[in-house]
């Protein structure tokens, strides 16, 4: 549904990004990450026609949004970044102008601007002014208009920002909701949202596509082993060496002792868990075992060890605390 | 090609919605009011002094002595009234960012060019229509000749259409407003004054400017007289403007 090949986009000499290239299959939820100023929204305006790829090629629907562009926009709902609206308009006469201008006939408008309004949890502000609407109600208004004249592709630019936890909940339901019968991508640098909301990931830093697939895949590529953390308190001798002689365990790593107790990540082999074994052999040696767990492998540590090879180590600590 | 109606709306909505309507319409009618009272004052009294002395008043009439001045003034007035009207139309949107959604649903550049200018000229045909009211008074005390009335009345419309589409082009190049509305003015009243110019010019220079001011294409209109060569030069400076507009909205989507 959409088919992005080696778009480069640059302004005078800042490149914003360059050689992206990903596909999006018709019906899916794609989420595009990555940490701020790294080329989501520049992409995205590429995608919605609002400007041009300094070189590469763009389809949406099988249209090329440079040369086709009219054809694309007649298919698509986009919502920029921070959802730009007329102040001085209200929500319903808003509503009502996007549906004529995206074609939608004078007899199906009304009932369609109460559907997107009631979609969007917004009927109750239909007759307020925009300027006097808060963030997130101006946010799910920006979202109404997208989804004015059931496109079948919806570009959204971090559509849940500025929302409270509970809006923010309906919203990523009301996304998910979309999934079969539109193509979506969506911009974040919300982690679990991603996890929550979407099929597919593009993760995305300092203008290039630095890794893509579904979560589960990029799991496994950036953890191709699993890992447990043993903690055990009034251990003698190798503790280590003991742990690596266990069947399946590929590499042991001593981590900082803590309150008298010893600890080690221990890497196994994927899809065999040790953990039964572990605990076995540290109760057979009457050790106390203090903790055991497995190091979890979110998406959130996938973004910062892929963000964090590209980056020089500086950089990275400012990420993870972000990502915190 | 009906994207252009929604777009027409929303400005009208906005125009209406917002004080900017209502702020030109009444201070535009206060002062075209107070000149008309004055010129009118004025003529009443010429005519009284005529009454008296019969070889006074022998070209007086209200085409020549109230209209035509009254006019031209007004025409005056506009170059500072129409940057007022045209300055938000493109500056704004680009300011806000609303711009990025209009120029991404599915219109042509042109629809939503064509949207903004005609609301703006409506409004200024509507405002120009409310002072219609100073004629009718006249017609009220004395019998008129409404043809070169409405002549110069269309020659003023002209004239506000060659300042709304300067306005509109001067706005599509700036997200500032301030900047659009006085670099409007500026234009305007530049094109008002290289007729002066025209006065020490020689040779083929003299005739160019002449031609190029603005102020000087109404005056036959006041007088009852419609000349193509006006208006070519109303519908080619209105051409031109929009043409430039156009440009100007669609470098945005040349490739750099």
């Amino acid at each position: 549904m959409i088919q992005v090949d080696n778009l480069t986009k640059t302004y005078g000499p800042v490149e914003a990004i360059r050689d992206v290239s990903f596909g999006v299959e018709k019906g899916q939820i794609v989420g595009f990450l990555g940490p701020n100023g790294a080329g989501k929204s520049t992409t995205m305006r590429i995608l919605s026609c609002f400007m041009p790829a300094s070189s590469g090629s763009a389809k949406v629907a099988g249209y090329d949004v440079f040369s086709q562009s009219l054809e694309v926009r007649r298919r698509i709902g986009y919502l920029p970044e921070n959802a730009p609206l007329y102040p001085d308009l209200s929500v319903s006469s808003y509503l009502d102008f996007v549906a004529e201008i995206k074609g939608v006939g004078r007899a199906a408008r009304r009932g369609r601007v109460a559907d997107v309004m009631e979609r969007c949890f917004v009927t109750d502000m239909q007759n307020r002014l925009i300027g006097k609407l808060s963030k997130g109600y101006r946010q799910r208004v920006g979202l109404a208009q997208a989804l004015l004249g059931d496109p079948e592709v919806l570009i959204l630019d971090e559509p849940t920002i500025g929302l409270d936890p509970r809006q923010i909940a309906e919203i990523r339901s009301l996304i998910r909701s979309l999934a079969g019968q539109h193509t979506v991508i969506l911009s974040t640098h919300i982690l679990p949202e991603v996890s929550m909301v979407c099929d597919g990931v593009v993760i995305i830093n300092q203008g290039r596509i630095v890794a893509q697939g579904t979560e589960s895949d990029l799991v496994r590529q950036a953890f191709p082993t699993a890992r447990i953390e043993v903690r055990v308190a009034g251990a003698t001798g190798d503790v280590g060496g003991s742990l690596r002689a266990v069947p399946g365990v590929l590499k042991v790593e001593p981590l900082a002792p803590r309150d008298g107790s010893v600890g080690f990540l221990v890497e196994s082999e994927r899809g065999r868990d040790v953990r039964p074994e572990l605990v076995r052999l540290v109760t057979g040696k009457g050790w106390a075992l203090q903790e055991l767990h497995q190091v979890g492998m979110s998406l959130e540590e996938v973004f910062i060890r892929v963000i964090a090879g590209e980056q020089d180590t500086t950089e990275t600590v400012v990420l993870e605390e972000q990502a915190r | 090609m009906r994207g252009w109606l929604p777009v027409f709306k929303k400005e009208m909505r906005l125009y209406f919605g917002s004080p900017v309507a209502y702020v030109v319409f009444t201070f535009f009618l206060m002062i075209s009011g107070w000149f008309f009272s004055q010129i009118f004052l004025f003529y009443s009294d010429m005519s009284m002094r005529s009454f008296m002395q019969p070889q006074f008043g022998q070209n007086l009439n209200v085409i020549e002595n109230v209209m035509r001045p009254l006019l031209t003034n007004m025409s005056v007035v506009l170059l500072f009234f129409i940057p007022m009207l045209t300055m938000r139309l493109f500056a704004e949107e680009k300011r806000s960012g609303t711009i990025e959604l209009l120029l991404t649903y599915p219109v042509r550049d042109g629809e939503v060019l064509a949207g903004k200018y005609l609301a703006a000229l409506a409004l200024f045909a509507l405002l120009l229509g409310l002072t219609l009211l100073y004629p009718g008074l006249i017609a009220y005390f004395t019998r008129v000749e409404w043809g070169p009335i409405l002549s110069g009345y269309l020659g003023l419309l002209l004239t506000g259409a060659v300042f709304l589409s300067v306005g509109v082009l001067v706005s599509s190049l700036t997200e500032n407003q301030i900047v659009a509305g006085f670099g409007t003015f500026g234009v305007l009243l530049a094109f008002w004054i290289v007729g002066w110019g025209s006065e020490f010019a020689g040779g083929n220079l003299r005739p160019v400017l002449q031609y190029l001011a603005i102020g000087d294409h109404l005056d036959g209109f006041t007088r009852g007289l419609i000349d193509t060569k006006d208006l070519v030069y109303y519908v080619s400076g209105v051409g031109l403007a929009l043409f430039l507009t156009l440009r100007s909205l669609d470098s945005k989507r040349w490739k750099g």
